[in-house]
């Protein structure tokens, strides 16, 4: 059966991304964005984040109807890319009659209108918007039509294309001590790659594909399986050294402003370990957090200030294990009171735990202790052998040391018993009790072995600061590490890496998003429920049925070879 | 002695009396139906034996020591298990790890032991892996270990949820309407299934059923509620022709002539 394009259905697509792209320029991103360049000279961020909906319309159109016929198709997306120019246009008629609607519109600023004018008067601008949004329905519209096998790869090959762009300024940091100046002028130019280099890209990555499905895949598939299984161990365990080796020198490439951008996902990674724990291992959704992060920090804080309000002077590495002591403590005194709350009850309750942490630290009553809203000053650098812990760089192997341990932790319990009390919990709590598993304990070890990773954050967070402040605290840091799981993937180790790189790490390096930051968590969070529930990089069912049986078959086969 | 035995069991939700001072015996060894008609208390009796409720007068005994008042876990220890009328498997969870966890009772390694990977831990690993593979195989599941529950066909799903009961070598099993939604077919090797439980293993089975050819077919002693009361007891040649049990189903004018008809 032929696929039919729904024309109106085309035209109420266009016009809802025109009116998204309106939306973005009127609060301000689009012309905020515009400060970068991705391709430089040709094209900015600004400009990427306006012209994405009508490509991504074009395909969408053409996608719904399954329409594979080129003429119908490449006019669909020409159709919708045209009308998601009007709202554009629109706006800037609008501008035109009303040359004072900045006063109510306030960001519609003349260097917004020049962005989306192109730089030219508001019809002529009008026109040309229109033009180049309906050629890039249409081109859209022609990916989906192409063969798959040239079609994908090129929507990949665009993607890295543009991150590269995107990230360009990070790549020009770490790249400029190794390569020869005439390279990187070649590559970079003034506020983007240049237009050579993305062409560039776009060839090598979009045939590097093509190659790859084509041919390379096989060829890999057979050399490793003309392999010995000890060669494949060997091979693995070779990438996993190298693995382990960049992670190592990682700081020595960065640089300083970057290894602390580093150092800050690293520690939002130690909080998503444990969050992840109490959240996507045992099921148990905790948004009072932060309460935990807190009583780290505060616990080294006083233990080790030099301060007034410093108790002990402690050296930072007697401090950290009382820090994580105390932690796992308070969270497990946390997990009594709702033991038998579930589902959103548990979650309003942790809430109000998390938020009665904050309000303590700031308060009068516990300000000769901890110093309400001026906070706790003067926290020593950790030392260590005589060396003292300074730097980003310095900061960053605590934090790895850190982030290895709680893996390492999370993925031994993951696989025993304790993980799959915490899963049976987390699936049906009653069945779980049924079948024979002591809720109080199992819960209550989850709240403070989650407790205890945070705390541990808490501890390296306070003493990379120097000072602590009870606003640093506050209720978002729970939400941050709860949507890094959730995007990352519920229950899923590396899904806590992907995610904390993704939501923490990516605003880091943009430094224009950090306005929008929450108004793109919100649109990353519906976007991933609606496309990938399961996250970024869920985590795999473990096949121990077949790892089992292939023990037991195994020692027949290399008879046989 | 009887291996379960349940005294005057009372249980009230605010002025609904759901089990009304029932007393309920099982030898060990035996297969032993509830029937009655929906609401007649049924599924509140299971679950005051095994702790979900808290029985309001009366007592339960089993194996020789009172369940009155303990939670569910405790029960499970004890060498109670039990399926659901409505499968309740741990459903994000593979059919493998689904046994593991019904075999908690007896498992006794600590979460420090598996940081360690200590001999003891990693050895009790190993024979429950072994352990859960046998009883897959048993139930007719061998190779579908790794499959994610919720993915599993309907008919396998029942037979993994029993052999989650199974996996604690439980004394008693209460089976929860065990052959609902099944065609014909299916009903007559999960009553076969039944009967092997208590032939091979010796467990003592104790089911809610209401496909009158599986009652009659295997159970040794028929116990009738309604209204959350006993209104009969004995063995299926009884039952069919006691009136009362015939009125508790049919109606009053039915039960004057007739008898319950058992097609085959």
């Amino acid at each position: 059966m032929m696929a039919q394009l729904d024309v109106r259905n085309t035209i109420r697509m266009g016009l809802l991304a025109g009116v998204v792209a309106v939306s973005l320029s009127m609060i301000g991103m689009v012309e905020a964005f515009d400060q970068r360049d991705v391709i430089t000279d040709v094209f900015s961020l600004g400009q990427l984040l306006l012209f994405t909906a009508p490509a991504i319309v074009g395909y969408m159109v053409v996608q719904r109807g399954k329409v594979k016929a080129y003429g119908p198709a490449l006019f669909g997306g020409l159709i919708a890319g045209v009308f998601a120019a009007l709202p554009i246009f629109a706006l800037l008629i609008l501008t035109l009659i009303f040359p004072n609607i900045r006063a109510q519109l306030v960001n519609v600023s003349p260097t917004l209108i020049g962005i989306l004018a192109f730089g030219n008067g508001q019809v002529v601008g009008g026109l040309l918007m229109t033009a180049v949004m309906g050629i890039l329905g249409l081109l859209g519209a022609a990916i989906y039509v192409i063969p798959d096998r040239i079609g994908n790869p090129l929507i990949l090959g665009l993607g890295w294309t543009l991150l590269v762009g995107v990230l360009s300024e990070v790549l020009l940091n770490i790249l400029r001590p190794l390569l020869p100046r005439a390279v990187l002028r070649f590559l970079f130019g003034t506020k983007g790659i240049t237009f050579a280099t993305a062409v560039i890209l776009l060839i090598l990555i979009t045939t590097g594909i093509v190659w790859w499905q084509e041919k390379g895949r096989e060829q890999a598939k057979a050399r490793r399986e003309a392999m010995s299984s000890g060669q494949q161990k060997t091979r693995r365990q070779v990438s996993l050294g190298m693995g382990l080796i960049l992670l190592f020198v990682l700081p020595l490439i960065l640089g300083t402003y970057l290894t602390e951008v580093v150092d800050n996902v690293g520690l939002y990674i130690l909080m998503g370990l444990g969050l992840n724990i109490v959240v996507g291992f045992a099921g148990l959704l905790d948004l009072g957090y932060v309460a935990f992060f807190a009583i780290g920090a505060y616990t080294v804080g006083v233990l080790t200030s030099q301060g007034g309000l410093g108790v002990g002077h402690l050296s930072f590495w007697v401090a950290l294990p009382i820090a994580v002591a105390t932690s796992t403590m308070a969270g497990m005194l946390l997990g009594v009171p709702v033991l038998r709350m579930r589902g959103d009850y548990l979650a309003i309750v942790t809430l109000g735990f998390g938020e009665i942490i904050r309000v303590l630290a700031t308060s009068d009553l516990l300000k000769p202790v901890i110093g309400g809203a001026q906070g706790v000053l003067q926290i020593p650098k950790p030392e260590i052998f005589g060396f003292t812990v300074i730097q980003p760089q310095h900061f960053y192997y605590v934090i790895l040391a850190g982030v290895f341990l709680a893996i390492f932790l999370s993925s031994r319990l993951r696989d025993a018993r304790l993980g799959r009390q915490w899963m049976a919990l987390r699936e049906d709590e009653d069945v779980a009790e049924a079948m024979g598993i002591h809720l109080v304990k199992t819960k209550l070890l989850a709240f403070g072995i989650g407790a205890a990773f945070s705390g541990l954050a808490g501890a390296i967070f306070a003493a990379r600061l120097s000072s602590i402040f009870p606003h640093s605290f506050n209720l978002l840091i729970s939400i941050n590490v709860l949507s890094l799981i959730i995007v990352g993937g519920m229950g899923s180790l590396p899904g806590v890496v992907v995610g904390a790189l993704v939501l923490v790490g990516l605003p880091e390096l943009l430094r224009e998003f950090a306005e929008y930051r929450l108004l793109l968590y919100g649109a990353l969070l519906i976007a991933m429920m609606v496309t990938k529930p399961e996250g970024l990089w869920p985590s795999p069912v473990r096949r121990r049925e077949l790892r089992a049986a292939e023990e037991e078959t195994a020692p027949q086969i290399e008879q046989v070879g | 002695m009887p291996l379960l035995d349940a005294k005057n069991v009372t249980k009230r939700f605010g002025g609904l009396t759901a089990v009304d001072d029932l007393t309920f015996s099982i030898e060990e060894g035996a297969i032993v139906s509830i029937i009655g008609p929906n609401g007649a208390g049924k599924t509140t009796f299971f679950n005051c034996i095994t702790g979900f409720y808290q029985i309001d007068e009366g007592d339960i005994i089993f194996d020789g020591r009172s369940a009155k008042g303990r939670a569910p876990d405790q029960i499970a220890h004890m060498g109670i298990s039990r399926t659901y009328q409505n499968i309740r498997l741990f459903s994000a969870m593979s059919a493998l790890e689904n046994i593991l966890v019904g075999m908690e009772p007896r498992l006794h390694s600590s979460w420090l032991g598996a940081v360690f990977r200590l001999p003891g831990t990693v050895h009790e690993e190993e024979n429950a892996l072994a352990e859960a593979r046998e009883l897959l195989n048993f139930v007719g599941l061998g190779g579908k270990g790794d499959i994610l529950a919720r993915n599993l066909p309907y008919g396998d799903q029942r037979r993994l949820e029993i052999a989650r009961a199974l996996a604690s070598k439980p004394k008693l099993l209460l089976l929860d309407e065990p052959t609902a939604g099944m065609n014909p077919r299916e009903t007559a090797e999960t009553t076969h299934f039944i009967k092997m439980l208590r032939d091979e293993l010796g467990i003592t089975i104790l089911l809610i059923e209401h496909d009158m050819r599986v009652v009659m077919g295997i159970s040794e002693d028929i116990t009738v509620l309604d209204y959350g009361q006993k209104i009969a007891k004995g063995d299926p040649a009884q039952i069919q022709s006691n009136p009362r049990v015939i009125e508790a189903y049919l109606g009053r004018g039915a039960a004057a002539s007739a008898t319950i008809q058992v097609s085959s």
